[in-house]
């Protein structure tokens, strides 16, 4: 993802010569080729979140689109005033970039595990919050993040996730749209982010064991697509999220917040992801995953309770 | 010189504000009347601006990073001619735009929204690096208020606009020496202050904050360090509440809305000082 980020940046840096990339002393080597390619552009505000932030807003107010990148929860709730206030009232061309979504930099501990951001960023109101799952929803999501007016927030991987989509399946990908993944019967899996692969694999599992759970993505979190949940419900009992963050207020928030104010069918809604916690240990993302339930083992064993109404 | 256009201009903002404030019910008077002067001298004399025109590309840019007092920019801006005079009466009324921190939003002249403490200065700093990379000629002005510096952004951009040198940008410090609970020395110490941010590498102007001639002279050297590479700061020492005597120097007056005998006596002490 986050190579294919980098790529999608350069290209549109070049049709825009207002974009200007601004870092927070993070992106070592990943962020080279930019700097090489338009020095006068790039701008490191060293380890100063707070003023960085600000300081985008102001760029943007002057006309520019500012790319604001750096890693865990540095430039989300580091200085979530600043972007409130500063960059979303002013409705500032300011795209953030977080690389290091949920358990990415697992072994570097708590403060380095991004597991509230999504909350954080969809309670604000003018920003739009995108989680891609792959480097195809990235591509999809890239060139709606960095064109469309106001505050975006891209929440990524470090790189090297599988791929579940054709490359270009979702070309003119609009925001707001979720991604079907797979049809099913019985219940959905809805996911937000790179942790699509735990729905997949436990989509097989369940299969196995007879059960038939469809799976979908949703790039964008923010504004959450209403249409195809309220779709889906019209023709699924249960609706399960999955989410490597916590259950509280993020993609699973927003999707019971759409469900339960259907006037028709409403299906119940059960969400899986942090259980209003931090991790005090630490491990490999897939290590952390398996501990915290979200791996595809742990999904199907879930979905299979509920499915039996044994949870 | 007598300066009369900024002192003139000076005396209507500080007789506009404690009209706001009164009708307002709000606070903040004396954070206003401290600035008061530096505003005047700088929309009177200094800055570079169209009232008709207020998104001119090559005006020069002001942040009110201590956006608490906001009435005091509505005035100054008002009475520049950004809009009627009269619109001052709708301060902090309901359903007014005329916010108690100052807003931008449907407000000509104002160029951000503050009121969030530290928030101003590195939105403007960003103001600073766009016109540079542009390669424009305007300014950026910023007034920061001496409590506003116990934020860490405020060093974090005084650290980053020296980084990026940027000569075209000028902080302005009101130092009234009153924060919200008591004194600036006796809450966390600023001094010496000139020294502080001169080691941050910036060009460091102190200047009595109400004498316009050495206002005036401030920002005549401020504008001709561009080229130095080094941001500036004038740091204006000010007194909290000035203008009316009995909230000159007392916290009080930082939250304190005047009303009845208190601010009858104040348009009296105010309007003795009208030119």
């Amino acid at each position: 993802m986050r190579e294919t980020f980098t790529r999608c940046l350069q290209d549109e840096a070049r049709n825009n010569e207002n974009l200007v990339l601004i870092t927070g002393d993070l992106g070592f080597g990943v962020l080279f080729p930019f700097m090489k390619e338009f020095p006068n552009r790039f701008v490191n505000a060293g380890i100063s979140e707070q003023a960085m932030m600000s300081m985008a807003a102001g760029m943007a107010m002057e006309g520019k689109t500012v790319v604001v990148y750096s890693i865990g929860n540095f430039p989300t709730l580091r200085c979530l005033e600043q972007i409130r206030n500063c960059c979303a009232y002013h409705e500032a061309n300011v795209k953030i970039v977080c690389v290091g979504a949920g358990f990415v930099y697992g072994t570097l501990g708590m403060t380095h595990h991004a597991t509230e951001d999504m909350s954080a960023l969809r309670l604000l109101p003018g920003v739009t919050v995108f989680a891609p799952a792959d480097a195809v929803e990235t591509e999809a999501v890239m060139a709606r993040f960095l064109t469309e007016p106001g505050v975006a927030y891209l929440r990524i991987g470090r790189g090297g996730e599988p791929v579940f989509h054709e490359r270009d399946a979702l070309a003119g990908y609009e925001t707001g749209k979720a991604v079907p993944y797979a049809d099913g019967r019985d219940a959905y899996i809805l996911t937000a982010g790179g942790i699509l692969s735990s729905a997949v694999e436990a989509r097989k599992l369940l299969a196995d064991r007879g059960l038939d759970v469809g799976v979908a993505s949703f790039p964008t979190v923010k504004p959450i697509d209403q249409a195809y949940l309220t779709e889906l419900s019209e023709r699924v009992p249960v609706l399960f999220t999955l989410e490597e963050h916590t259950i509280v207020g993020g993609f699973g928030g927003a999707v019971c917040e759409t469900v339960a104010g259907l006037r028709g069918k409403r299906p119940r809604v059960v969400r899986i992801g942090m259980n209003d916690c931090y991790s005090s240990i630490v491990g490999s993302q897939a290590y952390l995953e398996a501990y915290y339930g979200l791996d595809g083992k742990s999904v199907a064993d879930r979905v299979q309770a509920v499915l039996e109404g044994r949870a | 010189m007598s300066y009369e256009k900024s002192r003139r201009l000076a005396y209507r903002v500080r007789r506009h504000a404690l009209d706001m404030t009164n009708r307002g019910g709000t606070s903040h008077i004396g954070s206003i009347l401290s600035m008061a002067d530096i505003v005047a001298v700088l929309y009177a004399d200094v800055m570079r601006y169209d009232p008709a025109n207020p998104r001119w590309p090559q005006r020069d840019r002001m942040v009110l990073s201590k956006g608490h007092a906001g009435a005091g920019m509505y005035a100054v801006l008002a009475e520049s001619g950004f809009f009627p005079v009269s619109e001052l009466e709708q301060h902090c009324q309901n359903g007014s735009r005329l916010s108690g921190h100052v807003s931008h939003k449907g407000v000509p002249g104002v160029e951000v929204s503050t009121g969030s403490l530290g928030q101003g200065m590195p939105m403007a700093m960003g103001m600073a690096m766009a016109a540079k990379m542009n390669g424009s000629d305007h300014r950026v002005f910023c007034i920061i208020g001496d409590g506003e510096c116990d934020e860490g952004a405020i060093w974090e951009s005084a650290l980053i606009a020296n980084q990026f040198a940027l000569d075209n940008f000028i902080v302005t410090i009101d130092f009234n020496k009153i924060q919200s609970i008591t004194s600036v020395e006796n809450t966390i110490r600023l001094e010496p202050l000139d020294q502080k941010w001169a080691s941050f590498g910036w060009h460091v102007i102190r200047v009595d904050g109400h004498d316009h001639a050495a206002l005036h002279q401030a920002y005549s050297e401020a504008l001709a360090a561009r080229g130095q590479g080094k941001p500036v700061v004038v740091i204006a020492d000010t007194v909290k509440g000035k203008g009316v005597s009995f909230m000159e120097g007392d916290v009080l007056w930082h939250y304190r809305t005047a009303r009845g005998e208190e601010y009858d006596a104040a348009v009296k002490e105010l309007e003795a000082q009208k030119l």
